[in-house]
């Protein structure tokens, strides 16, 4: 299981209700169904992720998150949580609006463009940086919209959300003192837990 | 009787036996009249464990019946109509389940409907069999569960119309309804829907044949009618591409006989569809049929609206479409599954990308078999089966 379920689960309040953007296998809402005893939903745009949400008991709709979230009304849910998805979005900026209109919070978690790995690979190979966290080609990769963790937070800016928590990580989830003084460089992962004041 | 030994697929319930059961108490009806006394035709397969709570209940679609699944003779060549589904290993699995399946009310498999003698006058209900609803099958099934004493059911699961009574018995027995499997259906018809059942029905009213109804007693069969309303009935089942694919534009013959006569394909597929359902169907239960569909509209006593007709049950829902299925579209799976989010309903949503269309729900296409089958694994373990 990945280590930055066992963050956003210490984030997530007992009893809530979740929505999951681009939830992969349901790992992590099962996880949240047993740790914290929230009821919710996955979305996912492949069949065999539905299939599996299902085996784990996880309620799955088949969707495509790019389509945006009209089916949920306002404030529907605590918690909209987006893990590693962001990047693959057509529009991130709108999927972000859509993910703090039907909740309360959210949480979003990202592979971090700035980390120092990256940014040495860039200037010293010249080639676009393939790292652990960051491991597909640039041709058969799937994200099209990768940022920094400063990128990131600019867009929350502009759009009216508010960090309540960050954490950053590498790939293993360790957490170091450079990683809380330098995050943009040293961090792999970005974790955020996000609202969005009304 | 067969020289040759049965031999069933392993993964079928092979040889089964339908039965009628009789229920003696007036069922009131949704056109305000009722029936004195009634059959069902049902077969059942599986076992029911000690603790009756692995009954799962089969609801069929418009030309269904209560034979689901297995054969009823060594020379039986054709299986139960969701033989895809149902079955030991498959996603309805016999080995866990107790699996009842019926012939609904007016229809022409044994269960009493038009073509059944009735016992006051002596001659076949025919045209005087009221207009059934799907409310009315749902209330008629749940006589059947108490017949056989089973307490809930673990899920009620059907396609298309037999979708929509899964979906009525969440609505009508919450308390008696854990899960439900509803795949290809809708929550209520599209115009387009009722306008396509009408011409069938006409098909049927008109024809010469068919003398109001009173077919039987004048010794014919509206088989024309019938015909043209399945052949209608054919094209709504599949899509422009699974039909061009399957048929194309060839000629049988090679060359135009500039004729009427069967030259597409297309042409002889229906007329054969059309011919082979005379011999099995009756008339005036495709008219009631078509009817209940029409009807169908379990929002109607909440004030249109399909979130609070949900509002009172706590079973969990699997909604199912097919990507090319133009007769309940996934758009219409997606109108249920809004009204079962914003309900707050535990629901769980696959639209299948297969080629037929609206038949694929009768066919084993590997992603639907793969939720249907984990969903029902869920259910299977919940119910302790």
């Amino acid at each position: 299981m990945k280590p930055e379920f066992s963050i956003i689960s210490e984030w997530i309040e007992p009893d809530s209700r979740v929505l999951d953007l681009g939830c992969g296998d349901g790992t992590l809402l099962a996880l949240l169904q047993a740790e914290r005893n929230v009821t919710g939903y996955g979305l996912d745009l492949d069949v065999g992720n539905i299939a599996a949400c299902i085996a784990k008991g996880v309620d799955a709709i088949h969707t495509d998150v790019d389509n945006g979230l009209s089916e949920f009304s306002d404030q529907r849910f605590d918690y909209v949580v987006m893990t590693q998805a962001l990047q693959v979005m057509q529009q991130p900026d709108q999927v972000l609006i859509e993910m703090l209109r039907v909740g309360r919070r959210g949480v979003v978690t990202f592979p971090n463009f700035a980390h120092w790995s990256t940014r040495m690979q860039l200037m010293l190979s010249g080639r676009m940086p393939r790292t652990r966290a960051l491991p597909a080609t640039w041709y058969n990769t799937q994200n099209i919209h990768l940022c920094t963790l400063k990128d990131f937070e600019a867009l929350c800016d502009e759009l009216g959300i508010r960090v309540l928590e960050r954490r950053v990580s590498d790939d293993q989830h360790r957490n170091g003192r450079s990683r809380r003084w330098f995050p943009n460089l040293s961090g792999q992962v970005g974790l955020y837990l996000l609202d969005k004041p009304r | 009787m067969s020289e040759t030994t049965a031999s069933w697929p392993a993964d079928s319930v092979g040889l089964v036996s339908p039965r009628s059961l009789h229920f003696d108490q007036a069922l009131e009806l949704d056109c305000g009249r009722s029936l004195e006394a009634f059959d069902l035709m049902i077969e059942t397969y599986g076992e029911l464990n000690t603790t009756r709570s692995n009954a799962v209940l089969i609801c069929h679609a418009l030309s269904g019946d209560h034979h689901a699944a297995g054969y009823h003779s060594a020379d039986d060549r054709k299986p139960g109509w969701w033989e895809s589904c149902v079955g030991p290993g498959k996603p309805i699995d016999t080995n866990r389940f107790f699996v009842v399946c019926l012939n609904n009310l007016g229809g022409c498999g044994g269960s009493t409907g038009p073509n059944v003698v009735r016992t006051d006058t002596g001659k076949p209900w025919g045209p005087d069999f009221p207009i059934v609803t799907v409310r009315d099958w749902v209330r008629s099934q749940h006589r059947l569960m108490q017949a056989l004493d089973i307490p809930r059911w673990a899920a009620v699961i059907g396609g298309s119309l037999g979708g929509m009574q899964a979906l009525q018995w969440s609505v009508d027995f919450p308390e008696l309804t854990r899960h439900v499997v509803a795949i290809a259906a809708a929550p209520r018809l599209s115009t387009q829907n009722i306008a396509f059942n009408e011409v069938a029905r006409q098909a049927i009213l008109t024809d010469p044949d068919f003398h109001d109804g009173r077919y039987t007693e004048n010794g014919t069969v509206p088989s024309r009618g019938l015909m043209l309303a399945r052949m209608l009935g054919h094209i709504t089942y599949l899509s422009d591409n699974a039909m061009a694919d399957k048929f194309g534009r060839d000629l049988i013959s090679g060359n135009p006989q500039f004729s009427f006569e069967a030259e597409f394909q297309v042409e002889s597929y229906l007329r054969y569809q059309g011919r082979s359902f005379i011999d099995r169907f009756d008339a005036n239960t495709y008219l009631l049929m078509t009817k209940a569909l029409d009807y169908f509209d379990p929002a109607r006593d909440f004030g249109g609206d399909l979130v609070q007709a949900f509002e009172r049950t706590d079973a969990g829902f699997l909604l199912v479409a097919f990507t090319r299925d133009w007769r309940f579209s996934p758009e219409r799976s997606r109108e249920l599954m809004r009204a079962l989010l914003q309900a707050g309903k535990s629901v769980s949503y696959a639209c299948i990308d297969s080629p037929l269309g609206h038949d694929d729900f009768l066919v084993p296409v590997p992603d639907y078999l793969k939720v249907f089958g984990q969903y029902m694994s869920r259910v299977a373990e919940e119910a302790g089966a």
